[in-house]
């Protein structure tokens, strides 16, 4: 028996795994340590199912401290981003989140982040793996008087579910009045915590940098509320994956660019134009104007055998596409995938096949996501 | 009843001429939990080593070896609508196939319980 495809695989080559400030925490919960992104992380506790399934009813506390906070000051910082993603920032009111993409010159996808405005600052949250080459293309292309600063002092927790505003309320945090994407400064026993409405499973849910040093004492106090339960990158990647957001390094990478990607709601109009200013803008502006070629979709798979990265998308005997995450959704109760299709394809209802070890596996390109979002947004009760 | 052992956590029981092979409480404990298992056909030919099944992992696919050479002859139908047995029974109820051993010789190159349990315990 051997592995042939695990999430460890992500670490790439062998730079020294680091362990994160909760390392002997997860371990003590009984979670099993992978290698991720350069970091021990717990894969899972009681099971990725078990763990999925309390995710979507309850509430999971998530470490993703692997993760790069970013911190970007100076007067014309807001130019600083509009110069370096192709979102708009000028115009992102203090509290408030947006979704972004760091492009290289082609137009590929070098990362996906979210920049908060923090009122004096902007904070940038990236992924864990990309974060050293995303903080030296940015530093390469500041303008003068503008400053970024690593947070490497700081973890990041990830409380998800229809529970979690519950459990936050019990420990006096007032986080009701924060609505999807946006984010506030709280304070918790003497400790600022910064703390925003959004996350990474489809669920209602929070992020909260933390100072290292009180990780420890905020996820204890997490963990002891009725409705919380620690949960590994198992269930963080099955949990995304029914919500149809990508994952970076599979489902988004250089080799796609944002139109394929489906992630245009990224780019206002005003920022699809050539001399937008920021890097790929003008392959971005064409990539627009043209369509794209191939397009992510969503995949629903016939069967109970999951399609995983890289199998192959077939349509009359040709292939039109590679699949580039996959798995059994727990909460759907089937396998499903993401995808990128030939355009003409990339229609809901439109039926492929998918070869995997050999066997052909029927699928039907469908919406994403693949279960509705559940995000608190202003105006809901 | 012997019990043998692969490294790659497979084991089997031999009855007769026919060979009983799963994967191990421990395989089953690393893979998590398992949503659908890819079964050898019956009458496959299959020598010592070869990929034989798939055990599909909320996790990640992995390969079960043949652990010895042999003609498979029946393959567990519980497994099609509650592949969980893996997880639950993995060395009983959650057996995955039987099959001839076309050299019984082979036997002598597995791990009896106590060299498997050391080598889990090597891991």
């Amino acid at each position: 028996m051997s592995d042939t495809y695990d999430l460890a695989r992500s670490a790439g080559e062998k730079p020294p795994i680091l362990a994160l400030p909760l390392d002997a925490w997860h371990r003590a919960r009984g979670g099993r340590m992978v290698e991720f992104a350069c970091y021990h992380m717990p894969v899972q506790y009681e099971g990725i199912l078990a763990e999925h399934l309390w995710t979507r009813a309850h509430a999971g506390l998530f470490d993703v401290s692997h993760m790069g906070q970013l911190v970007l000051r100076g007067a014309n910082a807001a130019q600083a981003l509009e110069s370096l993603l192709p979102g708009a920032f000028a115009t992102l009111k203090p509290g408030k989140q947006r979704y972004s993409l760091l492009l290289a010159d082609d137009g590929g996808i070098l990362d996906d982040l979210i920049v908060t405005n923090r009122g004096d600052h902007f904070y940038v949250v990236v992924n864990g793996a990309t974060k050293h080459a995303d903080i030296a293309h940015i530093v390469a292309r500041l303008p003068e008087g503008v400053t970024l600063e690593h947070l490497e002092s700081h973890a990041l927790l990830a409380l998800q579910g229809p529970e979690a505003a519950q459990a936050l309320a019990a420990l006096g945090l007032a986080v009701d009045s924060l609505v999807f994407m946006e984010a506030a400064l709280f304070q918790w026993n003497g400790v600022a915590l910064g703390v925003s409405r959004s996350g990474y499973t489809g669920e209602d849910g929070f992020e909260i940098s933390v100072p290292a040093a009180q990780v420890e004492a905020l996820a204890d106090a997490l963990l002891a509320q009725p409705q919380v339960k620690p949960i590994g990158l198992g269930a963080r990647d099955s949990l995304r994956l029914e919500a149809g957001l990508p994952l970076y390094g599979h489902d988004l990478s250089p080799d796609i660019d944002p139109v394929e990607a489906d992630l245009g709601f990224a780019i206002p109009a005003r920022r699809r134009v050539a001399d937008a200013g920021y890097p790929g803008a003008a392959q971005l502006a064409q990539a627009f104007a043209q369509g794209p070629a191939r397009r992510r979709v969503g995949l629903l798979i016939e069967g109970r055998m999951a399609a995983r990265e890289g199998a192959e998308v077939m349509a009359d005997g040709r292939t039109v596409g590679t699949v580039t995450s996959g798995g059994f959704a727990p909460s759907l109760e089937r396998p499903i995938a993401m995808a990128f299709v030939e355009t003409a394809l990339a229609v809901p209802g439109t039926a492929l096949t998918l070869s995997v070890r050999g066997k052909s596996l029927a699928a039907t390109v469908t919406p994403l996501p693949f279960i509705p979002h559940r995000y608190v947004r202003k105006g809901a009760a | 009843m012997t019990r043998y052992f692969t490294a790659d956590h497979e084991w089997l029981v031999v009855e007769g001429d026919i060979a009983t092979v799963g994967i191990t409480d421990y395989a089953q404990s690393q893979l998590g939990d398992i949503t659908f298992v890819e079964l050898p056909a019956v009458g496959a030919s299959l020598a010592k080593g070869d990929s034989a099944s798939v055990v599909d992992s909320v996790k990640a696919a992995s390969d079960v070896y043949a652990p010895v050479s042999g003609a498979v002859t029946e393959v567990n139908p519980a497994l099609e609508e509650a592949p969980e047995l893996v997880n639950s029974a993995p060395e009983g109820e959650g057996w995955l196939w039987k099959m001839t051993l076309s050299d019984a010789g082979e036997l002598d190159g597995l791990m009896d319980e106590a060299a498997y349990t050391a080598h889990v315990a090597g891991l």
